[in-house]
């Protein structure tokens, strides 16, 4: 592949980026291209070093904040008809609820992690307030004459507090597993707007 | 290597190659060669961050007829790379920490 070839190619991928981070990625692997044949290898040689437009588009694209890529698909990169005009508008009340219902399910997910993790802790809490409440009845029960009563409660807190140490260590396992996973569906929700333009 | 801690070094690496003499990214990759490899689309956003965080400078200057960038390292960047060794020596210490053995034998 030529150079000229490989930057066309590579415009076309990152179509709809704004005019500024184009021109620089162009500049860059351009300058990158002409050093590599300056050092002596042929022109073709010195492309495929690079690697393919789309891999290069892709991780250009990976790099870009999600908000700049979304801003970059939205804005059409040519004036539209009117007829298109016409339709965006008329078909306003699908796609605009379509988006809504999109941001609401990325939304809910998001709340849907969180309480996980929220109830979880709640548990944990609860679980150590029960500890030190049949703990702290002993005295209570004996005072009133129930000794095995206030036995009974003690044991219970004590199984209770064995309880809250385990819990502690499952609910911290928990958080960060939650939070990796969390991680990964919202990375996974952003290749979806990468990979349309880079991998077509 | 965890990815995290790799970017960070990378960051450091492309520092260290501007630090004597400004350069251009074709140099920056074969200065570094000896030591880490890097590609060149890993190296373009490593540019670009550190430009963004104003650790280097970008110029255009005329090589061959063509117009080439040249990277600057600003006051900040070389900062970065002080903080870089100090931390470093603390990494060292706890290197040696881990690859101890027989932590408890000398002392008793």
């Amino acid at each position: 592949m030529k150079k000229s070839e490989f930057l066309s190619e590579l415009q076309e991928r990152l179509v709809g980026l704004n005019e500024s981070d184009l021109n620089r990625s162009l500049d860059y692997y351009a300058e990158m291209i002409e050093d590599r044949m300056e050092d002596g290898i042929s022109e073709e040689e010195a492309v495929s070093a690079i690697g393919t437009p789309g891999e290069v588009a892709s991780e250009i694209l990976a790099e870009m904040p999600l908000t700049k890529i979304i801003k970059a698909r939205v804005k059409p990169n040519r004036r539209m008809a009117a007829w298109e005009v016409v339709l965006l508008v008329l078909g306003s009340p699908v796609w605009f609820s379509l988006l809504i219902a999109l941001f609401a399910v990325v939304f809910s997910l998001y709340i849907a992690f969180w309480s996980v993790i929220i109830s979880l802790w709640v548990a944990e809490l609860s679980l150590g307030l029960g500890a030190l409440a049949g703990v702290g009845m002993l005295p209570n029960a004996i005072a009133q004459g129930n000794v095995l009563a206030g036995i009974a409660l003690f044991g219970a807190g004590i199984f209770l507090a064995g309880l809250t140490i385990l819990g502690y260590y499952g609910c911290g396992y928990a958080t960060k597993g939650l939070c990796f996973l969390c991680k990964k569906t919202f990375r996974l929700i952003k290749s979806c707007f990468i990979r349309k333009e880079a991998v077509r | 290597m965890d990815i995290q801690l790799k970017r960070g070094l990378l960051d450091v690496c492309v520092l260290a190659a501007i630090k004597d003499e400004d350069s251009y990214g074709y140099q920056i990759i074969k200065d570094m060669k000896p030591y880490v490899e890097i590609s060149e689309s890993t190296l373009y956003p490593i540019l670009r961050r550190l430009e963004g965080a104003e650790l280097l400078t970008v110029r255009n200057a005329e090589h061959n007829g063509r117009l080439r960038k040249y990277y600057h390292i600003t006051p900040l960047g070389v900062a970065r790379i002080e903080e870089f060794k100090e931390e470093w020596k603390e990494l060292l210490s706890i290197y040696e920490f881990v690859t101890k053995e027989g932590v408890r034998n000398e002392e008793e």
